[in-house]
């Protein structure tokens, strides 16, 4: 079982997460078009392609805070939109908040999501409870750091992780919108899982999954 | 009914549109820097003129692209289809029409071109290049009166732009030209209709569903639900509707110019149609109608359907927009 990860593992789960938001594209364009303008999925694959893409040139020795930037880079100029931005953001917050580190265990992985949340927050100008994907990464990465301060190993901290992610998820169901295009339906946009917070899950899922999956 | 489109690849239809496009305009429109998402008027920049950067994401032709032109817009930063542009084009049409009295970004109020032309406005803002933001809000639909600045942007857009860029030409310095460009959008409401959905190139699925004899009042330019659903009516009475809610806001007016804008695929016959129970709605009210527009101005892909904006004028606002313009796309 993985304690940590290195650079190259970073890039692995990166590839995967590209592999995954593939798979996804369709449902999360299907939960676009109830509330939003239907192109999640469209725009997530577009900006993750370009990261795979990004990917091959990329040296595991550069550390994670360039390769975060170099990938951000890549995913912002590719998609624009408001994915662009939000995770750019996340992903270059979160790799310098682990600037120093060689590998990420329990704590490291907590630190960059930490970051990569608060980023998302300053960035999107959203508040918790808006019906974004703010509303899967706070909790995500609050559970983070709680397991990796009660000393939970990296896999076990994740796990939780994602079922909380999981279920914060399926709560933007219930919510209200009140940012994007979406909060301009009121009330008809209760009863829709946020498109945003969807993405979010899948790549907190996708990273548990990759980093459960290594030996 | 299933959606045919006239394409190569789904994921190439804005680089090749905007190909085609500055291709087709050659004598007025270029690429910024190479950048096939930054275009901008061939003869930018324009030494000592406001600079006027409009964007948004594609699918709304004749915006943005159609826009640029000697008294309109001095450049474009293009998205892909109903998204943001990224910073990276917003950055090199800034850099191009930059010509020493700044530049004006301006754009529909959607959460995603905001973070991309504020991340944008931050990396010009450390080259010095000087950099202002005017939103449009002009859609009554999207929030209520007191929320004016919370609104979308649709339609409307022509005419904030218009304003502006006429400011610009006359060589006003920058913040005479958007506190220009904040009272044409003050003074501009759209009020919109749908009938069918557009589809993204990439799906083919319907933006959004309507029965086959409903219509929706209100409906966003990218397909997000409007305010009310209801049986298809009449053209007279469609406009009726749309025009009660947009004068209700206008309060005392006595000149307007009119926009009846078409959607994408609601023929020109229709929109006509429109426009004469908007003149008679108006004659009725004893508004005075200056001038009148009625085409596709700020599309929406295939959607069929049409909005209507009035903007209200007055002696400041006139001249600015009777000030000629020269665009890729059409000559106002």
């Amino acid at each position: 079982m993985k304690e940590s990860i290195d650079t190259k593992n970073f890039i692995t789960i990166l590839n995967n997460i590209c592999e995954t938001i593939e798979k996804e594209k369709d449902y999360l364009s299907e939960l676009d078009r109830a509330i939003g303008d239907g192109d999640h999925g469209v725009t997530m694959s577009i900006g993750w392609t370009a990261v795979k893409e990004k990917l091959n040139d990329i040296n595991p020795e550069d550390g994670f805070q360039k390769i975060c930037t170099q990938i951000a880079s890549s995913f912002l100029s590719a998609v624009g939109a408001s994915a662009g931005p939000l995770y750019a953001t996340a992903l270059m917050r979160g790799g310098m908040a682990v600037k120093d580190l060689d590998i990420l265990d329990a704590e490291g992985f907590a630190k960059f999501l930490d970051a990569a949340a608060k980023g998302i927050k300053e960035r999107g100008k959203a508040e918790i409870g808006d019906k974004t994907m703010l509303d899967v990464w706070i909790p995500a990465s609050e559970e983070m750091n709680q397991k990796a301060n009660e000393g939970k190993n990296l896999i076990s901290s994740l796990q939780s992780t994602a079922e909380k992610a999981e279920n914060a998820m399926n709560e933007t169901k219930n919510l209200l919108s009140k940012k994007g295009r979406s909060s301009k339906l009121g009330e008809r946009s209760i009863g829709h899982i946020d498109p945003g917070a969807a993405s979010s899950f899948i790549i907190i899922k996708s990273i548990y999954e990759s980093i459960k999956n290594m030996n | 009914m299933a959606f045919k489109k006239i394409i190569n690849d789904p994921y190439k239809v804005v680089d090749e549109m905007v190909e085609g496009i500055v291709l087709a305009h050659h004598d007025i429109l270029k690429f910024a820097n190479n950048n096939k998402r930054a275009v901008v008027r061939k003869d930018a920049p324009i030494k000592d003129k406001v600079g006027i950067l409009i964007g948004g994401g594609s699918g709304h032709e004749p915006a943005f692209l159609g826009y640029v032109g000697k008294g309109l817009a001095d450049g474009a930063a293009i998205g892909n289809v109903f998204a943001s542009p990224s910073p990276d084009p917003v950055v090199e049409a800034t850099k191009a029409i930059n010509g020493g009295k700044g530049v004006v970004y301006m754009y529909g109020n959607y959460a995603g071109d905001i973070m991309n032309f504020d991340m944008a406005a931050e990396m010009c803002s450390a080259e010095d290049i000087l950099v202002k933001t005017i939103l449009v809000t002009d859609d009554i639909a999207s929030a209520k009166i007191e929320n004016k600045k919370d609104r979308r942007g649709v339609a409307g857009d022509f005419y904030v732009f218009k304003i502006a860029g006429a400011a610009a030409d006359k060589g006003m310095e920058i913040d005479e030209v958007c506190r220009l460009a904040e009272k044409a959008n003050e003074n501009t409401l759209s009020m919109g209709v749908a009938l069918a959905p557009c589809s993204l190139p990439h799906t083919l699925e319907p933006s959004f569903v309507l029965e086959d004899n409903e219509m929706e009042i209100g409906l966003g330019i990218h397909g997000e639900a409007g305010v009310r659903k209801g049986d298809i009516k009449t053209a007279d009475e469609i406009t009726t509707e749309l025009m009660d809610i947009i004068l209700k806001e206008l309060g005392s007016a006595s000149k307007v110019s009119v926009l009846v804008n078409g959607l994408g695929s609601t023929p020109l016959m229709e929109l006509y149609i429109m426009y004469k129970k908007v003149n008679e709605i108006l004659k009725t009210n004893k508004i005075e109608i200056h001038s009148s527009f009625v085409g596709e101005y700020v599309t929406s892909l295939e959607m069929n359907g049409a909005s209507i904006t009035l903007l209200k004028l007055d002696e400041e606002l006139q001249p600015l927009l009777e000030n000629p313009a020269h665009c890729s796309m059409f000559s106002v």
